[in-house]
């Protein structure tokens, strides 16, 4: 039955409309998320936009950010993750929520 | 070049557009900026709008607003993987003027109480993010915008700029709030058709079904919700952040294992997910409470930790209406006394003091935390839910049990000491009296 098929991310994002800056709003520091050992934000960001490497740095991603806050408000390392509004008229666009 | 107002108002949320319209209709000029390319574009929520507060700025404002429904149906689940317990409470009242609550899509909600400001006479401006303040020592008398001819100047900046208030934190208004008092609200609008969700739902013409949900959340502090808008249902779920951040279960996972439970899934079944949104939610109340008013700017809405999470009131755009359209008052009260200090703009606390927006917050202080405990959280939904299964299993030929051994039994299979039941019970008294 179709409510039993898993959806998949790629197709939950595509629901949401973003209108992407060519300015990244946030900037992750890869050397200071390798010393981090929890790395909290890559189970928490809604968008999974933070992805572990191998040599234990996160690799980042803006265009798809819900600009939650999520992030920084987890993340453990002071001045790891640098966060602002995108600029006027980018971002996320909601309709139906 | 500069442009002046009497007032900046920084979000057309539902606290900025209310402040813009209270600012607007005493003829005083006021700007409304706004980042997204229209109000509300920013905006989700979990469900429900309670109108009383709109009675007295907009008469009659339900034969206008974007309603989607008006919520006739309001439930309680307790959950387990496998179990749920329902209050379940109908009220036909509120499905006529001037009705309790409502689902409305935030987009279309937030655009309408702005087009209120707008036709005031408040000048929106859009797709126009607020990078920082301006400030002479400690006064603020502007805001600098990522437009061209950046710079916006007032006497007094109502800051209405969301959970994430940068205005406030570069102001230094926030002194308390920790990541423990913020949640992670995740949800996805799901097609289904009007019939279809009348005939689930039990439902005619544009009433409505609001549930809020605990014992959902994998043992993440938090709740889940699944309500009604016209054609679509909403199911989502609220994570504290901490809690969320320490474990391994993604956002998206734990809304797919509430639509997978035995209750949800066959309201849901064969529906269209045609949107997800997330956003983060302010949820300490008056222990994250920044300060709310500084020389030249007052803190409204999110921005100010108004949303209240009490167990069973969840509010948040009335409250944000409320202390908009209260900072916008006392805005105009201290241009006229020509005192936009500090001590000037205190008719603000005033005027929240005596209302619902902070004697709600200062009365329910202590239940958040009461909430997001872990005995609330896992082990009484775990208890109600196999104490209601003790009682309804016919277990003859058996003889059945008294309902004081049955409780006493689950107590035990709980892990529930009588005493630690005891102090719950009495702060929760406390807590709600």
């Amino acid at each position: 039955m179709s409510e039993f098929l898993p959806l998949s991310f790629e197709r939950r994002m595509d629901t949401v409309e973003f209108r992407v800056s060519e300015r990244a709003h946030i900037t992750v520091d890869g050397e200071a998320c390798a010393g981090c050992s929890t790395q909290g934000c890559v189970v928490a960001c809604p968008a999974n936009l933070f992805i572990p490497t191998s040599d234990g740095s996160i690799l980042f991603n803006y265009e798809q950010c819900f600009e939650c806050g999520t992030c920084y408000l987890v993340c453990n390392v002071e001045g790891a993750i640098t966060w602002s509004y995108p600029e006027g008229g980018h971002g996320v666009v909601f309709s139906e929520t | 070049m500069a442009t002046s107002f009497d007032v900046i108002v920084v979000g057309a949320g539902p606290a900025g557009s209310a402040a813009a319209l209270a600012v607007a209709r005493t003829g005083r000029s006021v700007a409304l900026v706004e980042r997204g390319p229209f109000p509300g574009s920013k905006n989700m929520y979990g469900g429900v709008i309670y109108g009383r507060i709109l009675d007295g700025i907009i008469p009659n404002w339900w034969e206008q607003a974007p309603i989607q429904r008006w919520v006739t149906r309001r439930g309680t689940m307790i959950m387990t993987p496998t179990q749920a317990v329902t209050v379940d409470f109908r009220d036909e009242g509120w499905g006529v003027a001037p009705y309790n609550g409502a689902t409305a899509y935030r987009p279309e909600f937030d655009a309408w109480l702005a087009d209120h400001a707008v036709e005031a006479g408040a000048t929106l401006l859009c797709s126009t993010t607020a990078t920082g303040l301006l400030k002479d020592g400690s006064r603020i008398f502007g805001v600098r915008t990522d437009r061209p001819d950046g710079e916006l100047l007032a006497p007094v900046v109502i800051a209405a700029d969301g959970v994430n208030s940068f205005l406030a934190k570069e102001a230094g208004m926030y002194h308390h709030s920790e990541p423990k008092h913020y949640t992670l609200g995740v949800k996805e609008t799901i097609h289904l058709g009007k019939q279809t969700i009348d005939e689930r739902f039990g439902l005619r013409g544009r009433e409505g079904a609001d549930f809020e949900i605990m014992g959902c959340t994998g043992g993440i502090p938090g709740g889940g919700f699944v309500y009604t808008n016209l054609e679509t249902v909403a199911v989502g779920v609220v994570l504290q952040l901490p809690g969320l951040a320490s474990q391994d279960k993604r956002p998206e996972e734990v809304i797919g294992a509430l639509k997978a439970h035995s209750a949800i899934a066959p309201l849901i079944e064969g529906g269209e997910v045609v949107e997800y949104s997330a956003h983060v939610i302010p949820e300490g109340g008056m222990h994250m409470m920044p300060d709310l008013i500084t020389d030249g700017m007052m803190i409204t809405g999110d921005a100010a930790a108004m949303c209240l999470a009490a167990g069973i009131w969840l509010e948040g755009v009335n409250f944000a209406i409320g202390s908009g359209y209260a900072a916008g008052q006392a805005a105009v009260e201290a241009l006229r006394l020509g005192d936009v200090s500090a001590a000037g703009l205190e008719g603000y606390r005033r005027r929240i003091e005596s209302s619902f927006v902070l004697a709600d917050h200062r009365k329910f202080a202590e239940v958040p935390d009461l909430i997001m405990g872990e005995r609330m959280q896992t082990k009484y939904p775990q208890a109600i839910c196999n104490l209601a299964s003790d009682i309804f299993t016919v277990t003859n030929p058996v003889p059945k049990k008294g309902f004081q051994s049955m409780a006493r039994a689950e107590l035990k299979r709980s892990g529930l000491k009588l005493s630690e039941v005891g102090k719950d019970m009495w702060a929760g008294f406390r807590s709600f009296r």
